[in-house]
């Protein structure tokens, strides 16, 4: 009965609900997050010039950091964890372990996290 | 009045107030302040002595299910900032731009108003007042409404060329008869599991960033909803945002150029014969003009002024005009470029001549209560009671297509009528949710100069800004959206929707409170309301048509209008219910009668900005850069929010994007302080280097100022000379009236020396200051 959370992170579009909810929900201080998005951003067509680059890297991951415990009050009650409540890519999702495998392996890129 | 049918949103909790944990829990809408342009569904969570605790996203409500930005989710920071102000405050004219502000009550406050707007209308008549309002706001119903009982035409919104969103509105009500917006399924319950919708073919996201501006009432990330359906995107941006590097095919377009793409656009489609000949048959006029027009504006020439390869101009096309159903997701960039009015008209037409209109997964006409740009009350009170008003309004007489279907005036000759008095004197200024200095004002010295002329400025805020620091006289602090009730009538489909109190308002007052009883002073007839509730129930009757009262609404919020596709075929769009469009040709004109009727161009054409690489090349030695201006931010809504520590510190300061090869040339690092200088002025950016942005070009943010620095006039009224990117700028409409280059410049950067912090401007030199001649 293992919970975790599945970051779906070719969807993330960095817009950084996941930290602001989660700031809140664990009442952390300006400097700490719980969850803390990650950014890699290069253009992939050596030696063009900008107006024909065509494939970027362009990602964006939510990192789930030491202060995540899932969310272990909401969750008790039946709520999601306030990033995955909030995510407006739709592309965190909280549960069984055994549940999210099944999304998990539908399609690569993707990541799984539990405590 | 006809019995509309509203479908109802089911809530496993029917009421709309219940507990949970000890703690209350209010559902409802958000709409504002802050600003925002949505109106999300929210849960507001709070104590028993009605302290804001949080506020969290409404999974059942269909238009945000449970999502949330970063500003509803930091609210109770905003909410319950030790910054907000608390009570009306006074000071005398004379003080203007110190802190010298005398609380005193909401009476005493309503008595000067009224006493010294009551003056001005006696010796200058009603129309020396104006009343100005921003975006994103609760506001414009009802300081409308306060405008013409006051017996004033004259309301202003604070851009020059009202470059926000109006240009847009404006050329497609005078061209196809209403406003369009991307159909994303919004207008229905169960969104995309509705039959009637169809998922988008192609999203053709154009001068617009939707994930972070949420404009227009579309919520971005349904654009993301629809790319996990299929839909793809065709992304128009100088940067690469996320969508852009997501996209099948993305137009890196050099800034200003957007009519020139889309001309170009047009005529590839129409020679290569890839239009849709039954609507154009049927329901567009004028396309042989329109196809003649265009016809020499090649994809290679596009290429030279666009900088975008022809190719994927080409390949854009095409895929427009294959698409069933294509959305054209465009923003403010089409409006903050001088001649927006035909960059919007050659854009819009695109989707016109491939057949993209009233159908599913196209372009849609929202359903509404109340539409919010035309005001409220111009009949009954401007017509009925102030007929000598009629002519007055800013603007109107030189520019026709402020008579299509908006009641703004000009801004622009509000600016040169304060300076010069011609046609006739102003005197007071209402300012009611605007930060004009900070945020939408170009050239702010002169602006500040042309209002401190007025004799009296009163103004209405959530906090201290350097506008009302620097101008006003009186000011009074208005709710939050969870402190006050309210409709949400603002763009997109409105969605009977109830802002519903939850929290302590303290002394505060909400926008409409305030508006009502200042407008029962001059006029108890116009404001024939004891509550609030009262006035959105006559808006609910009177406008929507629909047989319910606010109370109603509240326990049924969100209510869903009948909506049909193709009512131009079953005649629904016009008043006389024949087929066609509300236009005077009952079609859409590609060639518009009515620009036409007011002396403006029929068909689109392309203008060069100015200044720019190809209008002023010999600017080009001393300003080499392409400067662009305000992108979003994830944690402001424009110049809002700087105060709020949990959003400031994520983007501490002003930003300037450039290439690494940009900053490379001109000798900056990363995190460099820099001026940002053109032959108007200079203001500061902290660089920011990333490859996401053509080397020709740069980026730089809007709408700052620093609430934790001194905000008196001499100590640089809260850092606003060194950090506003207005100071670059000009007033200069269109020659329609509307648009203006907020997005169009050229710049030089150079690094900021230790000492040379401070661009201030003091109260002497302000009282002083003359206009510089034209450039």
């Amino acid at each position: 009965m293992t919970k975790g959370l599945l970051i779906d992170y070719t969807w993330c579009t960095g817009c950084h609900a996941c930290e602001t909810a989660c700031k809140r929900e664990l009442g952390l201080p300006r400097e700490q997050f719980g969850i803390k998005l990650a950014e890699y951003i290069w253009p992939m067509d050596e030696g063009k010039d900008f107006a024909h680059t065509d494939n970027w890297q362009y990602t964006y991951f939510p990192m789930p950091l030491d202060a995540c415990d899932l969310c272990e009050e909401r969750t008790a009650k039946g709520k999601l964890p306030s990033c995955v409540h909030h995510c407006q890519a739709n592309c965190l999702f909280y549960g069984e372990i055994e549940d999210l495998m099944e999304r998990f392996l539908e399609h690569p890129r993707q990541s799984l996290f539990h405590l | 009045m006809a019995n509309i049918e509203l479908e109802k949103a089911s809530h496993l909790i029917p009421e709309f107030r219940y507990r949970e944990d000890g703690m209350n829990v209010t559902r409802g809408s958000v709409w504002s302040g802050p600003g925002c342009h949505e109106g999300c569904g929210v849960l507001i969570y709070t104590d028993d002595d009605g302290k804001l605790i949080k506020v969290e996203g409404d999974p059942e409500n269909p238009f945000n299910k449970g999502r949330l930005c970063s500003r509803c989710l930091a609210l109770h920071e905003v909410v319950n900032s030790p910054e907000r102000l608390r009570h009306p405050m006074k000071r005398a004219r004379e003080d203007r731009g110190k802190d010298k502000w005398e609380r005193i009550t909401w009476d005493e406050a309503f008595d000067i108003i009224y006493e010294r707007f009551s003056d001005i209308k006696e010796r200058y008549g009603a129309e020396a007042i104006a009343c100005c309002f921003g975006t994103g706001r609760d506001i414009v119903p009802w300081i409308y409404r306060l405008a013409y009982t006051i017996g004033t035409p004259n309301t202003i919104f604070t851009m020059s060329g009202m470059s926000c969103y109006l240009t847009r509105v404006l050329g497609c009500i005078a061209s196809t008869g209403c406003f369009w917006v991307g159909d994303y399924s919004q207008q229905f319950l169960r969104r995309y599991e509705d039959p009637r919708w169809k998922r988008p073919d192609t999203i053709v996201v154009w001068g617009n960033n939707p994930l972070v501006a949420n404009a227009d009432g579309m919520y971005g990330h349904w654009a993301v909803d629809c790319m996990k359906l299929g839909s793809k995107i065709i992304a128009v941006d100088p940067r690469v945002t996320w969508l852009a590097a997501k996209a099948e095919v993305h137009l890196a377009i050099r800034p200003g150029t957007d009519g020139a793409l889309a001309i170009a656009m047009l005529n590839y489609i129409i020679s290569n014969d890839l239009y849709d000949h039954d609507f154009v048959d049927k329901w567009c006029y004028g396309f042989n003009e329109l196809a003649e027009h265009v016809k020499d504006f090649t994809l290679e020439k596009a290429e030279e002024i666009t900088y975008i390869p022809k190719e994927k101009i080409a390949k854009a096309a095409l895929m427009i005009a294959e698409s069933e159903g294509s959305i054209l997701q465009w923003g403010v960039a089409f409006d903050m470029t001088k001649e927006a009015l035909p960059a919007s008209q050659a854009a819009f037409a695109i989707f016109v001549i491939t057949g993209q209109i009233d159908r599913p997964g196209g372009m849609v006409m929202p359903t509404e209560i109340l539409r919010f740009v035309g005001g409220w009350g111009y009949e009954e009170l401007i017509l009925g009671k102030h007929q000598d008003m009629i002519d007055k309004r800013i603007g109107m007489h030189e520019y026709g297509l402020l008579n299509a279907g908006i009641m703004a005036c000009s801004t622009d000759r509000w600016i040169e009528q304060m300076e010069t008095g011609e046609p006739y004197k102003m005197a007071g200024i209402w300012i009611q949710t605007t930060n004009f200095l900070a945020c939408t004002s170009p050239d702010p010295k002169r602006t500040l100069a042309a209002c401190n002329k007025m004799e009296f400025i009163a103004a209405v805020d959530m906090f201290m800004t350097p506008t009302i620091m620097a101008l006003a006289d009186v000011v009074l602090p208005v709710s939050a959206f969870t402190e006050k009730v309210g409709l949400r009538v603002g763009d997109g489909f409105q969605r009977c929707e109830t802002i519903n109190r939850a929290s302590d308002p303290g002394d505060t007052r909400s926008d409409v409170e305030i508006n009502m009883t200042l407008g029962k002073r001059f006029d108890p007839e116009a404001w024939p309301w004891e509550r609030t509730e009262d006035v959105f129930s006559a808006v609910i009757k009177d406008c929507g048509g629909i047989d319910m009262t606010y109370e109603d609404f509240q326990e049924l919020a969100p209510g869903y209008q009948p909506f049909e596709y193709y009512r131009y075929e079953s005649g629904k769009l016009r008043a006389d219910g024949l087929p066609g469009f509300n236009t005077r040709t009952g079609r859409i004109e590609l060639w518009s009668t009515y620009y036409s009727s007011v002396g403006l161009e029929p068909l689109p054409y392309f203008e060069e900005p100015i200044p720019g690489p190809v209008s002023t090349p010999e600017l080009l030695e001393e300003y080499p850069l392409i400067l662009t201006t305000g992108a979003r931010s994830w944690f402001f809504f424009h110049s809002e929010h700087r105060m709020i520590d949990s959003l400031r510190s994520r983007h501490p300061w002003p930003r300037i994007q450039m290439n690494p090869k940009t900053a490379e040339i001109n000798g900056v690092s990363d995190g460099d302080w820099v001026w940002v200088e053109n032959h108007r002025g200079r203001c500061k950016r902290k660089v920011e280097i990333t490859p996401i942005i053509d080397p020709r070009i740069v980026m730089a943010d809007h709408g700052w100022w620093l609430p934790e620095e001194p905000g008196d006039f001499d100590e640089g009224l809260f850092g606003l000379w060194d950090m506003d990117i207005n100071n670059l700028l000009k007033w200069q409409a269109g020659r329609a009236g509307v648009g203006s280059n907020y997005k169009t410049m050229l710049c030089k950067i150079y690094k900021a020396e230790p000492g040379d912090e401070h661009n201030t401007w003091t109260r002497e030199e302000a009282y002083s200051y003359v206009p510089r001649e034209d450039d």
